[in-house]
């Protein structure tokens, strides 16, 4: 009789996933499934809303990443009072909110390197599972200081939320066809001139030092870092029109693993001509594919690597540096290590820690014009690059103002196949003819996950504890015990 | 002469999930009476969840009061408890217990707080925003205890 093996919780990723492992006769791994159990209804509780809630409103589906549903709302929002897309904007209103972006990116990828990641990579997978979490880190003498930055660069970025979103629950900045402040030069000076360590030039460095620290961790564990749950997928993701990194503002780019456009910087509103999403029925998230490919084959990953795929260069000199010595690993093609991610992530938190600089110093923070409005539309779509990959937001209102439709495609939701086939890599790699299962070997397992920062919580949009009935079955349908959350 | 502040009074919840925004409620009270009071040495926050960075926040004071809505049929209306540090297995990293804050302050500075845990019965805990009038009753009350504890310590 086979066997199966089920890990749950998923530690360390935002949010509840269970996978199971099944085995057969042989011991051979015959099938894996990461399983999302929350439940999906967030796109259901916004219908008959008024428009101008929804920024406010989405953010509260997860309290990681709520800046970038919040501003995708946002920017679906801007074209529904006419203010279009991108230079639709004022220049302050369009630099507060990159600001606030890069804000997130840096918080949020500094505490996902530092506090989830560094201590497989420092410890070892197989290590103690005991130590192997930030408090392990905090213990060591020798890993003792990458603890407290990871803390100091996280605080940063969340200071810069602040700052621009006007308050750290459920921010207002971002409202439809602009913003609702500016940044002051009190505000300006303490992100530039801070004491140590809380200022841009800081976190450059401190920025560039973890960039170096797995540039070395790198060449003492290559065939590992090269090799893990590594398989070839297309890559998606938004780029500026002329091919720059851009996460806030572009085209859709995506791309084969060997480097060809399969959707060539397409306008986003126009979205749903290009991805579709499929349902399957063991779990509550969707499993979104490239129509003109098809489901078995259009499916791709989203996120540091896939943007690092997609984009042509990065518009900061010291991340664009780091670009070059990362895209020369390859070739100049696709990159589809599944650890490299990490790589890919810490580049772009030297980016985003360069244009936190750059934006301080434009005088257009500044600016008074915080609003532009137009004709009035029906429809709209906001997509933005969150820090776990794309996030579409597509909204409908009716005469009264009312949303009538949302559809809201996160991150890990593009990166649901990706992550899928990540699990059947690692445990076919790891599992096969194994008699005993190590916690080592169920550690890799959640590596693999890991690397994609998936937020589950976000990915089945539920908002809490949700009414949940489970009902137990046996191998004939019969059904063996029904329970109900409510 | 300046005084730094020596006390903090953290709140944290949901506000837009009914009673879960009683810690941020109850620091807004308590910012009412400091200001009231100019009193001048106790510094407040409050947030959506205790998150990591908490720990620089928190190191910087001598007495931290958490302050969480509580469904714990246990708690009639109110209770404040010394908090110690926990070591707890973290699934996740942007919700953190007050005590794994405690525990990972003292381990990455050295140094942790005298701390305690101010826990308010709420009931109601739809997403919509406002105090159940029961939890504002359990508010009003908690706010007065501590005042109440806090008086021998203010400086103004």
């Amino acid at each position: 009789m086979g066997q199966k093996i089920t890990i749950e919780p998923v530690t360390r990723v935002e949010g509840h996933g269970k996978v199971t492992i099944y085995l057969d006769d042989a011991g051979n791994v015959s099938q894996t499934r990461l399983h999302i159990v929350e439940f999906r209804g967030f796109e259901r509780f916004v219908q008959g809303r008024p428009y101008w809630e929804a920024p406010v409103l989405v953010q509260r589906l997860c309290g990681i990443c709520p800046v970038s549903h919040h501003l995708a709302a946002a920017k679906a929002m801007d074209v529904i009072v006419g203010a279009g897309t991108g230079d639709g904007l004022t220049p302050v209103a369009e630099k507060m909110r990159r600001l606030m972006h890069y804000g997130q990116f840096f918080q949020s990828h500094s505490l996902h390197f530092f506090h989830l990641v560094s201590p497989d990579l420092l410890f070892g997978i197989d290590s103690d599972p005991a130590t192997r979490n930030v408090i392990g880190l905090a213990k060591s003498e020798e890993f003792k200081h990458l603890a407290v930055r990871g803390v100091m660069m996280r605080k940063f970025g969340q200071e810069i939320i602040l700052a621009t979103a006007g308050k750290k629950i459920h921010g207002t900045g971002a409202i439809p066809g602009g913003v609702n402040k500016n940044l002051s030069p009190e505000e300006r000076d303490k992100f530039l001139k801070g004491a140590d360590p809380l200022n841009a030039d800081k976190m450059i460095e401190w920025a560039l030092d973890t960039l170096n620290l797995f540039k070395e961790y790198y060449k003492k564990h290559k065939d590992f870092i090269d090799n893990f749950s590594s398989f070839p997928s297309n890559h998606l993701s938004l780029v500026r029109k002329d091919g720059a990194l851009d996460i806030y503002h572009g085209v859709i780019r995506a791309v084969d693993a060997e480097g060809k456009k399969i959707i060539n910087d397409v306008d986003y509103q126009e979205y749903y001509k290009y991805i579709n999403e499929e349902v399957r029925s063991w779990s509550y998230m969707k499993f979104p594919f490239i129509v003109s490919l098809g489901k078995e084959k259009g499916w791709y990953r989203v996120g540091p690597l896939a943007r690092l795929n997609t984009c042509d260069f990065i518009p900061t000199p010291l991340a664009q540096k780091e670009f070059e010595i990362f895209k020369a690993v390859t070739g100049g093609k696709p990159n589809n290590m599944c650890l490299h991610t990490h790589w890919a992530r810490l580049i772009e938190t030297l980016h985003a820690a360069e244009m936190i600089k750059q934006l301080l110093l434009d005088k257009d923070l500044q600016g008074t014009d915080l609003v532009r409005t137009g004709k009035k539309q029906y429809e709209g779509v906001g997509l933005i690059e969150a820090p776990r990959g794309t996030l579409f937001h597509h909204y409908r209102i009716n005469e009264n103002d009312q949303i009538t439709m949302a559809n809201l495609i996160v991150s890990t939701t593009n990166n649901n196949e990706p992550m899928n086939r990540a699990v059947n890599v690692v445990a076919k790699a790891k599992m096969t003819g194994q008699k005993q299962i190590t916690e080592g070997m169920m550690n890799a397992v959640e590596v693999a996950i890991r690397a994609y920062d998936p937020c589950l919580s976000c990915a089945t949009h539920a908002i809490g504890q949700m009414p949940l009935e489970i009902t137990l079955k046996d191998s004939c349908e019969k059904v063996l015990d029904v329970k109900r959350s409510w | 002469m300046e005084i730094i502040p020596d006390i903090l009074i953290y709140g944290y919840g949901n506000p837009g999930r009914r009673d879960d925004g009683l810690g941020n409620a109850f620091v807004e009270k308590i910012n009412s009476w400091i200001r009231e009071n100019s009193i001048r040495n106790i510094s407040t926050d409050s947030n959506y969840q205790l998150n990591i960075e908490d720990v620089e926040e928190i190191r910087h004071y001598k007495e931290v009061f958490f302050v969480d809505a509580s469904c714990d049929e246990t708690i009639r209306d109110f209770s404040i408890a010394p908090l110690n540090p926990h070591h707890e297995e973290q699934i996740f990293s942007h919700s953190v217990s007050p005590g794994y804050i405690l525990y990972l302050c003292e381990e990455m500075y050295g140094y942790r707080p005298s701390s305690f845990l101010v826990q308010i019965r709420g009931y109601q805990w739809e997403f919509c925003e406002g105090l159940s009038s029961g939890a504002e009753k359990n508010l009003r009350q908690t706010v007065f205890a501590l005042q109440e504890l806090l008086k021998g310590k203010i400086k103004k």
